[in-house]
């Protein structure tokens, strides 16, 4: 059992990085807490997969430390480290029976015979593996395959982490639920820090308590999923979670924050903050889900003119030309469908405001906020 | 509705596979099938002899020698060979500069035509003006592979080592290359030993290209003859004369057709068997119990 902490963190391939880009995990501190679920969200090539390896020590990170429990292991490699991963492709031993290839961590450390078979038995009967100890791995379907490589880690007694690389990727759609419900049920039973890595915010969010989104080799926001989605702290975590993603568009801040002419309603706390700051490049976010669309012309709601609507079945997407940007809005399915021209408003509490891509919160973290934005531009 | 026309002019387009395959494998076999039916003084004058060119190859004691000395030579360089090669590959540079080279340098054995091999290793054995006849008697060493039959096996196990280990040694490279670096991490977090690393991921990753490589040496090396034709002559007495130099001595030495052509055909059985056998094990082997 360990919480694992990435202290001043950044990582480059270049020989001698001297540009941001040059980075592919930029200077980043962080704590997994022990015994957590975690997901690891972001688009390919965002670094998630590097942050993986430095924390299992398949790569060393270039600057900065990583901490299992407040101790350096920077210098310890892998098969120090009591860390088992789970990779995007099953890994099997082809050759030896799903019971070798269990046994195979523990006998690598020379756990005696008895131990070992009790041990296997007991992942085995966790996994639903039982009834295929005897055959050759070789044989199994993805998923159970997947299942084998999760099982070496769940042997050892020892690991104190499971890292899961984009685990699911291979398996079936049907089966995916059903493996991720495991991992779920896995983390419960066995009190593991586990760090998921995924591109998929369903996969993220059904498995994980806590989400870290990745964008650009940066840890944009650590939350729950509902955080992500009611108050994403960066423009990205917007687009990207929630299906589809927040709407943004570009504000002028004079007296009030407007939007071609129409007034955007925020506070005055708001304003204030704005000013202070001398913010230019302002963005003001909604999601889909909290746009209001009124049945009925409304002196206090925007009129905008309807594009199409998408029928997704259990809900409909509604997209709307408001001065001429293209922006979404959910509706239920019992609402009635609009088309020409409709009136829509942004109640002020899931209007988001965000300078330089960043939240603007108004409460205690948005001093916080402000820091790490400044950092980002020394960067 | 359209009738269709059916015919069989669908055939004419794998003529030529029938043509050149005829040609090349099964008129020529057949030839020799026919000459090993009968006793052949000139083309004129043969007779039908059945069976008796098989019985007389079958219990001549010189083939016997030189099959048994085949076996002993095809499993001596199997056995080096293919440990070799594997240790070679696995030595061998994955990245950069020194991965291109050391595979041109791996390479160049193959490229050397077999009379020239033999050749080579003529001069390189000899005392007087060869390296490595010239080391061996400095170190004090009778060596002499003209004379000493003992000397003469090592001299042609050598060459054929030093000619073939590359090919099984490419074979392995390009085997292990194609592992995914994700197989070796996971071992690593799962604690494996560079042995068992070996043992359970390379080795089962390598057994195709081995059975291939394994065929291929087992093939090669059944039918040697350029090169202990031109190092040794197949002496000292009869000590290196392998099976195809019998076979040549039989059939254009004397001018024995008929025993020569059944001879042939033994010889194909053989090396057909072996290969069927050895490629029905191991792939019974690999099956899913």
């Amino acid at each position: 059992m360990a919480s694992i902490t990435l202290n001043a963190l950044a990582h480059s391939y270049t020989e001698n990085p001297t540009k941001p880009e040059d980075y592919a995990i930029r200077e980043m501190t962080h704590v997994w807490e022990q015994g957590g679920a975690f997901a690891l969200l972001g688009p390919s090539g965002c670094g998630k997969s590097t942050l993986l390896n430095i924390i299992s020590g398949l790569l060393e990170p270039s600057e900065g430390e990583v901490l299992f429990d407040g101790k350096r292991v920077n210098e310890l490699k892998p098969e120090e480290r009591n860390i088992a991963q789970v990779f995007q492709f099953p890994v099997v031993y082809d050759t030896m029976t799903v019971f070798d290839n269990l046994a195979f961590p523990l006998r690598n450390i020379g756990v005696p015979e008895y131990k070992v078979k009790s041990k296997v038995y007991e992942v085995a009967e966790i996994l639903e593996l039982s009834d295929q100890l005897n055959r050759k791995a070789k044989g199994l379907s993805a998923d159970q395959k997947q299942k084998v490589s999760m099982g070496r880690g769940l042997v050892r007694d020892d690991v104190s982490a499971i890292l899961f690389d984009e685990p699911l990727t291979v398996i079936d759609p049907q089966l995916k639920w059903k493996l991720r419900r495991k991992l779920k049920q896995i983390h419960e039973q066995f009190n593991i820090t586990m760090v998921y890595v995924t591109h998929d915010q369903l996969e993220a969010s059904t498995f994980a308590d806590k989400i870290a989104v990745m964008y650009n080799g940066q840890i944009v926001q650590f939350g729950t999923p509902r955080e992500l989605f009611e108050t994403p702290a960066h423009t990205f975590v917007g687009y990207f979670i929630g299906s589809p993603g927040m709407n943004f568009f570009d504000v002028e801040l004079n007296d009030t924050l407007t939007f071609g002419g129409h007034e955007i309603a925020t506070s005055h706390d708001m304003l204030t903050r704005l000013k202070a700051m001398g913010a230019s490049n302002i963005k003001v976010g909604i999601r889909p889900e909290f746009v209001h669309v009124w049945d009925g012309k409304n002196d206090d709601a925007f009129p905008v003119e309807v594009d199409y609507v998408e029928d997704l079945g259990t809900y409909k997407i509604l997209s709307f030309l408001f001065n001429g940007q293209v922006m979404k809005a959910r509706l239920s399915e019992d609402q009635k469908v609009p088309s020409g021209q409709i009136y829509v408003s942004f109640p002020e509490q899931w209007t988001k405001v965000y300078v330089d891509e960043y939240l603007v919160d108004l409460t205690a973290g948005s001093i916080e906020n402000d820091k790490n934005k400044e950092t980002d531009h020394a960067n | 509705m359209q009738t269709k026309v059916e015919n069989n002019k669908a055939w004419f387009l794998v003529m030529p596979v029938f043509l050149i395959v005829a040609f090349s494998a099964i008129i020529p076999l057949m030839t020799v099938v026919n000459y090993s039916v009968q006793d052949i003084f000139d083309p004129q004058t043969r007779y039908f002899v059945g069976t008796e060119w098989f019985k007389q190859v079958i219990l001549d004691s010189r083939l016997h020698e030189a099959l048994l000395r085949q076996f002993i030579y095809s499993l001596t360089i199997l056995t080096i060979e293919v440990p070799l090669g594997i240790c070679v590959a696995l030595m061998m540079p994955t990245k950069g500069r020194g991965a291109s080279i050391a595979l041109i340098l791996v390479a160049i054995p193959l490229l050397i035509p077999w009379n020239v091999v033999g050749t080579i290793w003529q001069i390189f054995g000899r005392a007087d003006i060869g390296l490595f006849g010239a080391f061996m008697s400095y170190i004090g060493v009778d060596y002499n592979y003209a004379s000493n039959p003992t000397d003469a096996w090592l001299t042609v196990v050598l060459m054929d080592v030093w000619h073939w280990t590359p090919l099984v040694a490419l074979l392995c490279y390009s085997g292990l290359r194609a592992i995914p670096e994700v197989y070796y991490q996971a071992a690593r977090i799962d604690r494996a030993s560079r042995w068992a690393v070996f043992r359970y991921i390379q080795l089962p990753k390598l057994t195709n290209v081995l059975i291939i490589g394994v065929l291929l040496r087992f093939m090669d090396s059944f039918m040697i003859y350029t090169e202990p034709f031109v190092l040794t002559g197949g002496g000292p007495g009869s000590s290196t004369t392998f099976l195809s130099q019998a076979l040549v001595q039989q059939a254009i030495g004397q001018f024995d057709l008929g025993p020569a052509a059944a001879f042939s055909l033994v010889y194909f059985l053989i090396i057909l068997l072996v290969c069927w056998v050895f490629y029905t094990t191991i792939m019974n082997m690999q099956k899913d119990k």
